[in-house]
């Protein structure tokens, strides 16, 4: 199935959705790798300057250009989603985060935390990083950029269409990466 | 010689590098969308319509442009070896800023980013001469999803040729889905630790497409490939045909002790391009 949907993603939505199911994502998401991640597993969710409720979240390091004071995504394809997987369970367990974008898969722990709060993994194609800036309108906020640097930093973007995504991981513990 | 047009010549390379794949990928990857049926189809199809974008907007295809690594062959008549070095760092540091290229240069001792693609012993260039007045410097873009798969492995050569192979089966599937398959893989056999390493990064450099001249490392580059393929991995790890475009060996003799294996894996982004410098300092991206 094909689909072409707004976030926040509802709970019936995200359990109708299966593994080699396509879709087109239109919304705010966020960028986190592993100095995110590890910055946000270590404080709490009060203290952070944004809140992630709502959003996808996006295993994303862009490559961005300031443009007369304003952010320009020119080249933002996904990074490899195994590196976040210690961190993951723990993220969708405090906020509320139902779509993870990445590229490479995830393991165990993640597909048992997609399981038991009601969300998928869904893969954009690595490498694809001109068609993925192409569906960012928007870069709305930077969080962390001194401190971790552009690749490392949280990106707020607000996508339309962005897309394929294959939901490759889904909220019933299925994943296309098993018995691969 | 004229140091910024130089600079300008090393610019426009990267430039090439990370906004164009060489013909012989898009071959390669174009023969895979026609295979390849599902979920791989749809991840090729948008690889593809990346590839022409990045080639028309003039943009790095993907926002990991990598840590640059330049091979550099200098013909011993070549009259600027001695600002070749510091023609190629500046040429980092404007093209970072200038095309732009996303900063990946991290001092691993305070984990701060050095902001330009320089730092310690970086970009990494390997030198080497030739017969000539030339200089030809080919650049290999690598981002780190990929390069995060290397392995190498000190085999007892007891073990052969299958040994090796299975090394390097191994290597490609525990890598899976992350270093952004269909992956071109590059073997070095032989040599030292180092070594190893080296031959397989510089076989990536050789065309998809091609073979060894060596028919019996020709015949082991055709068998690692069809091995590869039929782990059914695929494009993005979704499962698929097509796990890798090709493979690559190069070897070195070997100490009679030793048998090390180095295994280089580049992704389906295989970014390179080369550049001549003649001797009035003229030049040409190729």
């Amino acid at each position: 199935m094909e689909y072409h949907v707004s976030l926040p993603f509802s709970s019936e939505f995200v359990k109708k959705l299966k593994i080699n199911d396509v879709l087109y994502v239109t919304g705010k998401i966020f960028t986190a790798r592993d100095s995110a991640h590890q910055k946000i597993r270590g404080m709490k969710p009060v203290d952070l300057p944004f809140d992630p409720s709502g959003m996808g979240l996006y295993h994303c390091g862009p490559l961005m250009k300031k443009e007369n004071d304003r952010w320009i995504a020119v080249s933002a394809g996904p990074t490899t989603s195994s590196r976040m997987e210690e961190f993951e369970d723990i993220l969708l367990d405090r906020f509320d985060v139902h779509l993870i974008i990445g590229k490479g898969g995830m393991g165990q722990r993640t597909s048992t935390a997609l399981k038991k709060t009601g969300s998928v993994y869904a893969a954009f194609p690595g490498g694809a990083g001109v068609l993925a800036a192409e569906k960012i309108t928007k870069v709305a906020d930077v969080y962390w950029l001194e401190e971790l640097g552009m690749p490392e930093a949280v990106w707020v973007l607000e996508v339309t269409e962005l897309g394929p995504l294959v939901v490759a991981m889904d909220s019933t513990g299925q994943s296309l990466y098993k018995g691969i | 010689m004229d140091t910024k047009h130089l600079e300008d010549g090393i610019l426009q390379l990267i430039l090439k590098a990370e906004t164009e794949i060489p013909p012989d990928v898009i071959t390669a990857l174009k023969q895979a969308y026609a295979v390849e049926t599902g979920a791989a189809k749809v991840q090729l199809e948008a690889m593809l319509a990346n590839v022409e974008k990045a080639k028309n907007k003039r943009c790095p295809m993907c926002q990991d442009t990598g840590i640059l690594t330049f091979f550099v062959n200098i013909g011993t008549r070549f009259p600027a070896t001695g600002i070749l070095k510091q023609v190629i760092e500046q040429a980092v540091a404007r093209a970072t800023l200038e095309i732009p290229l996303r900063p990946n240069t991290v001092d691993p001792m305070r984990s701060t980013n050095h902001g330009d693609n320089l730092g310690s012993y970086l970009p990494h260039i390997l030198w080497d001469f030739e017969p000539g007045d030339s200089a030809h410097i080919i650049t290999l873009p690598k981002g780190s999803g990929s390069e995060n798969m290397s392995a190498l492995q000190m085999l007892s050569p007891s073990v052969g040729l299958d040994g090796v192979k299975r090394f390097v089966v191994e290597t490609v599937k525990k890598a899976g889905g992350r270093p952004c398959p269909p992956i071109v893989v590059g073997v070095g056999i032989g040599g030292s630790a180092d070594l190893a390493m080296n031959l397989g990064k510089r076989a990536l450099l050789r065309p998809v497409g091609t073979h060894h001249t060596e028919p019996l490392i020709a015949q082991l580059e055709k068998d690692l490939l069809e091995i590869i393929n039929k782990t059914g991995i695929g494009p993005m790890g979704l499962g698929g045909k097509t796990t890798a475009l090709d493979v690559h060996v190069e070897v070195a003799h070997r100490h009679p002790a030793s048998l090390p294996v180095g295994v280089v894996i580049q992704c389906w982004a295989d970014r390179r391009a080369s550049l001549v410098i003649h001797p009035d300092g003229s030049w040409e991206v190729q």
